[in-house]
């Protein structure tokens, strides 16, 4: 390992030492298909779809694990590298239920469905990670169909048993991405690859559902998760990538301050991912951040201002609250002075709330008795 | 904190005290897992065996409310060891001699019967976290929820200035705030005695400032009261309005049974919130406010950063955003405000009004937030606090602690200790993750987690009621049996209105944060 340059294509790039071929090549902008590789964790080298030519080299070699040498030759898109990784596609469609490629269709993944949702009459059968899905993705751009090996019948049943993960085993293509999240990224520890060969399944202690293994619910593995093997129970099938709109936003609840990305479907948050490029968690959430978010959508929340009357609750508007408060803190202000008013802040509120609320104390009530609960 | 997250995933060296860092800052914990896998060390102190333990390479499994005594006992080994660093207490810090003569008095062996720490464990953990510079300390609130928070808070300080591991990259004193935006709620001025961006209220330079800003005259130099004294006002009547937004005190204040006293006192209270609560059933007014993600905004994290909240929803029927409610009552009184958003009220008035954030203005947080202090438009914010060992008031001061029991110890009426707190799948009250599909089924009640010990001893199998009493109240709840808990110790949280731990709890404060005790009182347990 050293620093130098190698070659990708006929260009020379300089690189640095420990940087793999892929790094290197993501680097100056040249794309190489992955599925198994997930930035920041040991390379497992699982799919090999991210095979390259090495001068020199017998086999193919996986570029997410090889290191960049000096003086290297690297092709990436030679006639060799397109047809291993078409066969690997082949392979990976016909393992499982990929049923959402179908050969002569089309390579656009939205119109796809369309047509069979239009076909079939309904869509919620069809793949929740339609659209989501890198094997749909790299299928349809090498032209894999899915149809040149005969296709296995589904080993396991899929978990529905917890409230927020389905595992829909027969969509797993065993790259292994979610067990290095679980277990290098949010350092949880709760799935490992089980058993062996054609039985091989990712499995949580001993193959027990997610409930009663050591799972958080963090829900890093449905992120990382290239098919539709790892799905958001309650997104599914409500949410598809070109319904929603996305927008960047903060966790409501610990003092971590997770970014987000909410995506947002007719004005209703359906799905909450990590924002990569966020900090400081980098993509990262736990399970309040991924899945607390539907209690704005409660019955139970208020709609409209109370007014206390002869012991209950009656509905009043705005105007008719607002003048109610304001006479009754004139009156309190009149008779017993400012201080005779004192005010508690949120701390789960924004800060220009909490700002407003401490500047109608101080400079409209004049008292200081505003306060929160910083100390818990 | 001093320090960022950021720096959490290359340190050396973690010092843990008083934070359950999995379950109450689980994206923290993992960057903090990261690096251990990477090879830094970490000591955990923390009366129960939590889920850091097993990362820990020691667990410090200290008594509750004996943290001075273990703080003390630590600074005793490394100044009589010669293990801190000589030239950072020369050069930046000020009443090293009186430190060493406090904990002169506190040798391990001295202090290890109040900690439940075998001495020589103390002077290895004493050894090994002067072995790897810098260190960080993060606190959580089993730091500052004790009769003795302050000096809880004082003594983490003192450690570190002793070790040199101040205003540097990974080190620092770190307390993780519990709430999304209690540091945000701090730094806007939402505090007795200081106006947004810690302006003293006292000064009259600042108030001439706000003064001129705000177009109004007569701002109070008193500095006003904090919670617990507001609740006692309601009862004596000086406190004669209430205005409570958002917090439901009637669930989250220690001894239920005496904030409900309190509250019904009221001659007149507000309350503005999203849903009705314990809180709200004391209104005379409730004023319905948008949520999160119903309107824009910023929070700030627990390093200072501040970041954006954007608005995905409308608020359903009339409620409005909590800044709106506000400013519609001043006009009532005669003030009309000028902003009229959440970025004008930043821009214009919290950037333009204090220091710390005047470098902080809407576009440039459009992706990831600026830390403050960010004193102009061209600053990178600040990741590190006391760069070079500069403190706010110069040299960091050293400030001697002496150990105090809580305010309830175990006796024979009621010989275990309760210790609280928050548990992974849900947050406070539960007004909103209650409210969540999904949550409750992975946490559905509240539960009395034991020792197999004491649960063996008292003929109580795991999922079996049983009745925990205080001075104060009693609750119903299953016994979760656990290796996690230590002989004569009972844990529980708040989050349930049934069998909330607040029942039993100690209204007792620290007499200058006002902070209760959260973290100890005496209860019974028993089998029914
Ligand atoms: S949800 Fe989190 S803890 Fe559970 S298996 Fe997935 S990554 Fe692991
Ligand atoms: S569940 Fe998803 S991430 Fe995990 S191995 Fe299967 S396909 Fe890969
Ligand atoms: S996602 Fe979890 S760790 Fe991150 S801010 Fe939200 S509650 Fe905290
Ligand atoms: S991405 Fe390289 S082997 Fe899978």
């Amino acid at each position: 390992m050293s620093d130098g340059t190698l070659l990708i294509n006929g260009t020379t790039h300089p690189f640095k030492p420990g940087q793999t071929i892929l790094e290197v090549a993501e680097e100056a902008g040249i794309a190489i298909p992955t599925l198994c590789h997930l930035k920041g964790t040991t390379p497992t080298g699982a799919c090999r779809l991210c095979v390259v030519e090495v001068k020199g080299a017998r086999n193919l070699l996986a570029s997410c694990s090889t290191p960049a040498e000096n003086g290297m030759e690297v092709t990436t898109d030679s006639p060799t590298v397109m047809s291993s990784r078409k066969m690997t596609l082949e392979l990976l469609l016909s393992s499982g239920n990929h049923d959402c490629i179908t050969s002569g269709a089309g390579t656009d993944a939205r119109e796809l469905f369309n047509a069979r949702a239009e076909a079939e009459g309904h869509s919620e059968h069809l793949c929740p990670s339609w659209g989501d899905c890198k094997l749909q993705e790299y299928a349809l751009a090498y032209g894999a169909t899915g149809t040149a090996y005969p296709r296995s019948k589904p080993t396991y049943p899929p978990e529905l048993k917890n409230p927020m993960i389905i595992r829909d085993f027969s969509r797993c293509i065993l790259c292994g991405r979610c067990v290095q999240a679980c277990n290098e990224v949010q350092v949880n520890e709760a799935i490992s690859y089980g058993y062996r060969g054609s039985e091989s399944k990712i499995v949580a202690l001993g193959d027990l559902p997610l409930g009663q293994s050591a799972c958080v619910f963090c829900g890093e593995c449905v992120q990382v998760c290239p098919t539709g093997a790892l799905v958001d129970k309650k997104s599914k099938g409500i949410w598809r990538p070109w319904d929603v709109e996305t927008i960047r936003t903060t966790c409501p609840y610990c003092g971590v301050g997770c970014q987000q990305i909410l995506h947002v479907k007719e004005g209703r948050i359906v799905k909450i991912t990590g924002d990569e490029e966020g900090l400081p968690n980098k993509g990262r959430l736990c399970v309040k951040g991924r899945f607390g978010y539907d209690f704005i959508y409660s019955d139970e929340r208020l709609t409209t201002p109370l007014i206390r009357e002869n012991g209950e609750f009656r509905e009043a508007s705005w105007d008719e609250a607002l003048d109610l408060v304001a006479d009754k803190l004139k009156g309190i202000i009149a008779e017993s002075g400012p201080d005779a008013i004192a005010g508690v802040s949120c701390a789960r509120s924004l800060n220009e709330d909490s700002y407003q609320m401490q500047k109608l104390f101080r400079g409209v009530f004049k008292t200081n008795n505003i306060d929160h609960c910083a100390r818990t | 904190m001093t320090n960022s997250f950021g720096e959490f995933d290359h340190a050396k060296m973690f010092f843990i005290i008083g934070s359950n860092m999995t379950e109450a800052h689980p994206v923290a914990s993992t960057f903090l897992k990261n690096a251990v896998k990477n090879g830094a060390k970490l000591i955990v102190a923390d009366p129960r065996r939590q889920n850091l333990v097993k990362y820990a390479d020691l667990h410090l499994q200290l008594k509750v409310g004996s943290d001075i005594a273990l703080l003390n006992a630590l600074m005793h080994v490394i100044i009589e060891e010669e293990l801190f660093d000589p030239t950072f207490v020369q050069e930046n810090t000020e009443g090293f001699e009186a430190l060493s003569a406090e904990v002169a008095q506190t040798s391990p062996e001295a202090m290890a019967p109040i900690c439940g720490i075998e001495a020589e464990a103390i002077r290895e953990a004493a050894r090994m976290l002067a072995s790897v510079r810098p260190a960080m300390l993060c606190y959580t609130l089993g730091i500052t929820e004790h009769t003795c928070g302050k000096n809880n808070v004082m003594s983490v300080a003192n450690l570190q200035m002793l070790l040199g591991n101040m205003g540097v990259e990974c080190g620092g004193v770190n307390p993780l705030r519990g709430q999304n935006n209690v540091q945000g709620a701090c730094d806007m001025g939402a505090l007795p005695g200081v106006f947004h961006g810690y302006q003293s209220v006292v000064d009259p330079s600042v108030r001439q400032k706000f003064e001129a800003a705000w177009g109004v005259t007569g701002l109070s130099a008193t500095p006003g009261l904090m919670i617990p004294q507001m609740m006692d006002g309601l009862v004596d009547k000086k406190v004669r309005a209430f205005w409570i937004f958002g917090e439901n005190l009637a669930n989250t204040e220690p001894d239920i049974r005496k904030v409900e006293h309190e509250l019904s006192s009221a001659e007149f209270l507000i309350s503005q919130d999203i849903f009705l609560n314990e809180t709200t059933a004391f209104a005379h007014v409730v004023l319905p406010a948008a949520a999160w993600s119903e309107n824009d905004g910023t929070f700030t994290n627990s390093e200072r950063r501040v970041n954006r909240v954007r608005t995905a929803s409308t608020p359903p029927g009339a409620a409005k955003p909590n800044w709106w409610i506000f400013k519609e009552l001043a006009k009532r009184f005669g003030q009309t405000w000028p902003s009229n958003s959440a970025q004008e009220i930043w821009d214009n008035e919290i950037a333009a009004l204090a220091p710390n954030f005047k470098g902080i203005t809407y576009n440039r947080i459009e992706t990831n937030g600026l830390q403050w202090p960010c004193p102009h438009a061209d600053h990178p914010g600040t990741v590190f606090l006391h760069k070079e060992g500069q403190f706010t008031r110069g040299k960091g001061a050293f400030t001697p602690t002496t150990w105090t029991p809580p305010a309830e110890v175990a006796d024979a009426q009621y010989p275990f200790v309760l210790s609280t707190g928050r548990r992974l799948y849900h947050y406070n009250a539960r007004t909103q993750t209650g409210r969540c599909e999904g949550l409750d089924d992975l946490l559905g009640e509240e539960t009395c987690d034991i020792s197999p010990g004491d649960a063996r001893r008292l003929g109580i199998h795991p999922e079996e009621t049983v009745r925990v009493s205080s001075r104060r109240g009693a609750v119903e709840v299953k016994a979760r049996v656990t290796r996690e808990i230590p002989d004569g110790m009972i844990w529980m949280s708040f989050h349930f209105r049934e069998g909330n731990s607040n029942w039993l709890t100690n209204p007792a404060y620290d007499p200058e944060t006002l902070t209760a005790e959260y973290k100890a009182c005496a209860v019974q347990v028993e089998k029914i």
